[in-house]
């Protein structure tokens, strides 16, 4: 016989695990999608043979699945789960639900890291390393530099000031004090430096090639796999900073841990991909809904696959008209804006809320 | 009364904060013993430092000067890990727990017992239960803490720092946001842990009423900022808990040793004379006279009560009241 706590316990287990069976069913679905449709379709047995190894008889529809669309699933679902835990780690942390990497400023500091690089230096680097690793490696550092100053700013205001709501007001006018650098930047950048820059501004996740997917997969998952021996004392947070460190967390050791991993999530995102927004706002609420519960054990590998899965959403519907891709910053606030006030008007009846 | 002793000790403790490069002193020359198997209550108005005190005792803030000692050691040395499992704390923060049950919360407070993923064994789930049970949410064990009471929540919080079983528990305003029942109930729990589980337990209250009577040991923070300290009855025979406002003579509040509360001085015009054996219906009698500026005592004249509804004035005419409204309607019409 089982007692009623034993049943409890097992029902909230199963919700778990129903939740991300559907999540990875619905990531192979979407993925497979991404495959088959695009400015080509290729019928999916032939994409299911050239993945397989099989081979396809059309050279053309092997080319585009090998070194354009496998590159551009893998990059997009990695960037989503990406972002995904970049906002989660950071509401908890910033005990904000509003907190989310381009809310913050994050993401401005890592386009303004990449427009130093791109547009300053630009010239002289596109010589010296062109798309090589070298290049992408130069356009990392630069979009980590710019984070790594935003969260250390952010940081220091978190210290001066206790209300998140204050602290989200000055994260925004950063965000915007950067954007302004950005604009100087162009005002006085060549104009092919210009158009690049836009063009990367617009968010696109075909910018990881296979030559630098290797990077960008090694990076995004070593972070991802850092965030979740965090659990423990993520869940801790949940009370606040007084009670953690009366729990015994170290605080110091922990926000920093926490601010690097988003960090370093956010400016790999931003360096490939552009500046995505609302993905990270977004889909831990979307993880919290689906799973009914804030322990993260359980919603960082949820908030993980759903934020690939949103990606995916995404890139599909961004290859869906005929002529060419739709900007992805297009498409993922007609997503997020929706969710984001169903979530702020129905704030009551939301438990994670109160 | 059980056997107690000494498990944390200020002394010549200073407290406040660092502002720029000045230290900004709040409360000085502070001495004080934290008891196991006692409820102390600390006592002071808004701004006097009971914050920044339960901090310092916490070792969540340096002393600006003087040590706080816990077993034997300064409260500094202790690391975040080793100090968590000598004192818990109850604050009245705003958490984002919501979306955690009552069980995940209590189980928080085995935070310094468990490994780095934070696994809880057999051990650890018993204790889990026996805390929710000790604070009476076991009951609640798997709603969601968003859907708990103001009351329930704080008994969620007490559990969980039940559960990170410490001799020391620290709880910062416990009953300030609950309801009258409520307050009663969080503090004869405190008192019924204190004593059954032989904890120090101290908190900070405004509640005066609840403090007086439950309340074993008080820490009186005065209003030149020192704290006095000792068994609740004589910090009230004392004049210890006068302490805590500023008076001079007619203004000020003031304590009323007998009844336990402060109030401000009655500043009468005329008095009246009770009789009667009911001591409760005096002190009623005494009260409304005292809301309407008169004294219970006095020449002019005589108020004899026998029961509620018959209460006889005499001054310069005799009337006979069945209510105490028409007693006063009487008296200053």
């Amino acid at each position: 016989m089982m007692d009623m706590g034993k049943i409890q316990i097992l029902g909230r287990n199963v919700r778990g695990g129903v939740v991300i069976a559907a999540l990875c069913v619905a990531a192979v679905v979407l993925a497979a999608a991404n495959l088959t449709i695009g400015a080509v379709d290729i019928p999916l047995h032939e994409v299911w043979n050239i993945i397989s190894g099989t081979g396809s008889d059309n050279d053309v529809w092997e080319l585009i699945i090998t070194q354009s669309r496998l590159p551009l699933v893998a990059t997009a679902a990695l960037s989503g789960a990406a972002l995904a835990i970049a906002g989660l780690l950071m509401q908890t942390l910033f005990n904000n639900p509003l907190a989310d990497p381009s809310i913050l400023g994050v993401s401005s500091g890592s386009s303004l890291g990449v427009a130093v690089v791109m547009l300053l230096l630009g010239g002289e680097l596109g010589t010296l390393f062109g798309s090589t690793i070298g290049g992408y490696i130069s356009i990392l550092a630069g979009a980590m530099v710019g984070a790594a100053a935003i969260l250390a700013t952010l940081m220091l205001f978190s210290t001066l000031v206790r209300s998140g709501t204050i602290l989200l007001i000055i994260g925004i006018m950063i965000s915007f004090l950067a954007s302004s650098f950005i604009s100087l930047l162009n005002f006085f950048s060549t104009q092919e430096g210009v158009h690049s820059y836009v063009i990367w501004g617009l968010g696109n996740f075909s910018g990881v090639t296979n030559s630098s997917l290797p990077l960008f997969a090694i990076v995004t998952l070593l972070a991802i796999g850092w965030s979740m021996l965090l659990c423990k004392p993520l869940d801790a947070l949940l009370l606040g900073n007084r009670y953690a460190e009366s729990l015994g967390v170290n605080l110091r050791h922990t926000r920093n841990s926490l601010l690097l991993i988003a960090g370093l999530l956010t400016a790999t995102v931003t360096a490939f991909c552009g500046p995505i927004g609302f993905i990270g706002l977004v889909v831990p609420h979307i993880a919290r809904l689906l799973l009914n519960s804030s322990s993260h054990s359980i919603l960082l590998p949820c908030t993980m696959l759903a934020g690939a899965v949103v990606a995916l959403m995404c890139q599909l519907v961004s290859v869906l008209p005929a002529s060419g891709m739709i900007p992805i910053n297009a498409i993922t606030p007609i997503v997020g804006v929706p969710i984001i006030i169903h979530i702020i008007l129905n704030r009551n009846k939301i438990k994670y809320f109160n | 009364m059980q056997t107690t002793h000494s498990v944390l000790s200020a002394s010549n403790l200073s407290i406040g904060y660092h502002s720029g490069n000045n230290a900004v002193t709040v409360m000085q020359d502070i001495n004080l013993q934290l008891h196991s198997s006692r409820l102390t209550a600390m006592l002071g108005r808004n701004g006097i430092g009971k914050s920044t005190l339960l901090r310092t005792i916490a070792g969540a803030q340096p002393a600006i000067e003087g040590t706080v000692q816990l077993g034997g050691r300064n409260i500094g040395s202790y690391r975040p890990r080793e100090l968590s499992r000598q004192m818990s704390l109850v604050y009245t923060d705003r958490t984002q727990a919501g979306g955690l049950t009552v069980r995940q919360l209590v189980s928080l407070g085995r935070y310094p017992h468990t490994g780095f993923f934070g696994r809880l064994g057999k051990h650890d789930r018993n204790v889990v239960t026996q805390s929710m049970a000790a604070a009476g949410i076991a009951h609640k064990e798997t709603a969601f803490v968003a859907e708990l009471s103001d009351g329930e929540r704080q008994k969620a919080m007490i559990a969980r720092a039940l559960a990170q079983e410490t001799p020391i528990m620290l709880l910062d305003e416990p009953t300030s946001f609950l309801d009258v029942a409520s307050r009663i109930e969080v503090m004869t729990l405190l008192h019924r842990l204190a004593h059954d589980e032989h904890k120090a337990i101290l908190l900070s209250t405004h509640d005066i009423a609840q403090a007086l009577s439950l309340a074993d040991e008080l820490w009186v923070a005065t209003h030149d900022h020192h704290i006095l300290q000792g068994c609740t009855e004589d910090c009230i025979l004392s004049g210890a808990v006068q302490q805590m406002f500023a008076h001079d003579g007619q203004n000020g509040i003031i304590f009323d040793t007998a009844l336990g509360n402060f109030e401000i001085p009655l500043q009468a015009t005329r008095g009246y004379t009770l009789r009667g054996d009911n001591p409760t219906l005096l002190r009623w009698i005494a009260n409304a006279l005292r809301r309407n500026g008169i004294a219970a005592t006095g020449d002019a004249g005589t108020i004899i009560a026998n029961t509620p509804t018959d209460i006889t004035l005499t001054s310069q005419h005799t009337t006979h009241c069945t209510s105490i409204a028409e007693l006063l309607a009487a008296i200053t019409q």
